[in-house]
């Protein structure tokens, strides 16, 4: 007990000093207006591109082994490159719990400004959040959420029910007027909460249309390989479909080669998460891929922008509010070929 | 067990037909019972889904799905039969399918991404061997680190990026334009591969050497046999195999990816003893480890075909590799 009182208090009290900043500031910005030619820079509320306090910020995130991970790493360096006021402390990234752990002590005890943590597995690495937060360095919680409020100031992340919802949807506005519809899913890790979260937001979606249903479903592993082997499999399965939802657009690129080993065209194929290839092959329109939903790497890039605001103590563009908020979920975008031009940069390799 | 087994070897050639009986008719039983398996699980498909399994097109699927893994378990079988192990056959398959779908290795065309392939396969092999045979390493340590490393540098090469292969001749011989009497390139592949460790296994001084250095190594030294050159030689054999299974890999899923492969050497090592492969090496048939792979196979696409999902096709894989193991036991107390 003792110690949980400890704790809430240090949590409380770096809370509070966030809030005595914040009304500091707000008094500042009360000083009276024949001084406010005087103002300078670093008083204002909000976070912008101009150059302020100088923040250090680390970044742990899992090892890339796959595509998106990678783009995560690259957004969040090419981010803090443009700013003159960020120093970016990486750590090598690694998917073993105890190791990602021990990566962000190490940040811990270089006394970063803020942290930005992209867990392996977010509930397993829980204390290591609170520590830092106990530590007094705030943690910008990047996804994959942490167990407790308490462990994090910040959480920034994508939305797996959003993915299925938006992919449900847009399959379902293309077959309304088709009676009978039959759709299949090819879904990820299925040991994966995001994966049973995407499901159930595809599923909810579909019951929105009557006319169509899911008729199988079948688990890959988010690679190539995997993605085609399922998908070849899935095709023996359903000789006859109207749409297909695969959930990543890695495991994709094995799923379109199985597609077009069976030599099938007779459906469209809506994938997931927004690679480049994914990208590449809505833009050319000849095969079955007609779109794709995002789960937006760039999120790397707008936590590297809140660790900085709260680096700098002060709230962020386009809200109103002195502080960073506690909570931003990403839209899940549809990105097919009216709008695939605009997102081709986003697009992870 | 073992001794009496090499014992007897010797003498087969000279006793009379009678003595040969009982060694044939023991591997006609494994062997049989593996066929019947199978042909329980087919029909089962059968059964539960007339429409989609029974079918020239799912014959083609089961096939071209067994050939990758099918590749790497006749290496990983001549290995097992040797009485060592191979656990880096999913991380040469990684590194030599993305060393070979570089963009560098892609300028030389068809020719230049299977010889990298095999290069690498082979190169790897060559490491695991020297490591074991001369560098007197215990081969599930070097293995091992070969596991370690090989998916390390597979990583390392693609910075965590599918490398998609561009090659039309490469991704050609994937599409059913270039399947032969309706046989898939693969599978011919993986057949080609098949009869040749059997012959090899069976029909050469390698195969023979092979199993007396498995059965009885000090023996097999005592009878004139150069033990670590033939140890060196298993390991280039398994590397082969996983260099012709990375090739196979890519033309199948048109990339390279540092997650190729992923646990192959398991799923290597549980076709290799469900077929009847001891894991203390001196037994093992080419036929046994093929029937395993497709019996694995076999019921991947049972369950896909009927929808269901992953976690229970991996408990039934346990269940029957428990359940050969169990038998595998039966049949040794009956031979004693």
């Amino acid at each position: 007990m003792p110690e949980t009182t400890s704790r809430r208090g240090l949590i409380f009290g770096a809370a509070a000093a966030v809030t005595a900043g914040g009304l500091l500031t707000a008094c500042t910005s009360n000083e009276p207006s024949d001084k406010s030619d005087d103002k300078k820079t670093d008083d204002q509320p909000v976070a912008d591109d101009k150059k302020g306090k100088q923040v250090t910020i680390g970044f742990a995130g899992p090892q890339a082994d796959h595509g998106w991970l990678n783009a995560i790493n690259d957004n969040a360096k090419e981010r803090a490159k443009k700013y003159a006021d960020v120093t970016l402390e990486t750590t090598e990234g690694s998917n073993d719990t105890a190791a990602q752990i021990g990566q962000v002590e190490t940040l811990i005890n270089k006394k970063v400004d803020v942290l930005v943590v992209l867990p392996a597995d977010g509930k397993a690495l829980t204390q290591v959040g609170l520590k830092a937060m106990r530590a007094g360095i705030p943690v910008v919680n990047l996804d994959r959420i942490f167990n407790t409020p308490q462990a994090y100031r910040c959480w920034i992340g994508g939305d797996n029910y959003g993915m299925g919802l938006s992919a449900g949807h847009y399959i379902g506005e293309q077959l309304k007027d088709k009676k009978n519809a039959k759709v299949v899913e090819l879904a990820g890790l299925d040991n994966l909460e995001l994966t049973k979260q995407r499901t159930e937001g595809f599923d909810a979606a579909l019951k929105n249309y009557p006319n169509i249903k899911k008729v199988a479903r079948q688990a890959a592993e988010f690679t190539v390989e995997s993605g085609q082997a399922k998908m070849a499999q899935l095709l023996q399965a359903q000789k006859n479909f109207d749409a297909l939802w695969n959930h990543d657009d890695d495991q994709g690129v094995g799923a379109l080669r199985a597609i077009k080993q069976a030599g099938r065209d007779d459906f469209l194929m809506v994938g997931g998460a927004g690679a480049l290839s994914a990208f590449e092959e809505i833009k050319q329109d000849r095969g079955v891929l007609k779109a794709t939903v995002l789960y937006p790497p760039t999120m790397a890039a707008s936590a590297i922008d809140l660790a900085r605001a709260l680096g700098q103590g002060k709230g962020i563009s386009g809200m109103a509010e002195f502080e960073i908020p506690a909570h931003l979920t990403l839209y899940s975008a549809v990105v097919d070929k009216k709008n695939v031009d605009q997102y081709m940069p986003t697009g992870f390799k | 067990m073992s001794q009496p087994a090499s014992t007897t070897s010797p003498a087969a050639p000279k006793s009379d037909p009678a003595a040969k009986h009982p060694r044939v008719l023991r591997l006609d039983v494994r062997t049989l019972s593996l066929l019947g398996v199978l042909a329980a699980l087919v029909v089962i498909g059968g059964i539960t889904q007339p429409d989609s399994f029974l079918d020239t097109d799912n014959l083609q699927l089961v096939l071209t799905q067994a050939s990758v893994i099918g590749v790497v378990t006749v290496g990983m079988t001549f290995v097992i039969i040797s009485g060592g192990i191979d656990l880096s056959v999913g991380a040469i398959v990684a590194l030599a399918g993305v060393w070979s779908t570089t963009v560098a290795t892609q300028e030389y065309g068809f020719a230049g991404v299977l010889f990298t392939a095999i290069l690498v396969g082979v190169g790897c092999g060559l490491v695991n061997g020297v490591l074991i045979a001369y560098g007197g390493m215990v081969p599930f340590i070097a293995t091992l680190a070969m596991l370690a490393s090989g998916r390390g540098l597979a990583l390392q090469i693609t910075d965590g990026k599918t490398q998609m292969v561009t090659v039309p001749g490469v991704l050609k011989l994937g599409e059913r334009d270039s399947y032969v009497l309706g046989i898939p390139p693969l599978v011919m592949v993986f057949v080609a591969v098949t009869v040749i460790g059997w012959l090899v296994l069976n029909r050469t001084t390698f195969g023979r050497r092979t199993v007396a250095v498995g059965g009885n190594a000090e023996a097999a030294r005592l009878a004139g046999i150069d033990v670590r050159r033939q140890r060196l030689y298993l390991y280039l054999l398994s590397g082969l195999c996983c260099g012709i299974a990375a090739f196979l890999l890519i033309v199948l899923s048109g990339s390279g990816q540092n997650t190729n492969g992923n646990l192959y050497e398991l799923d290597a090592i549980a076709a290799a003893i469900i077929g009847g492969t001891l894991l203390t090496g001196g037994r093992g048939t080419i036929v046994g480890s093929v029937l395993g792979v497709l019996i694995f196979t076999t019921i991947q696409n049972i369950f896909a075909l009927n929808n269901l999902q992953s976690d229970v096709q991996q408990i039934a894989k346990g269940a029957i590799i428990v359940v050969a193991v169990l038998v595998q036991r039966r049949t040794a107390s009956t031979s004693h």
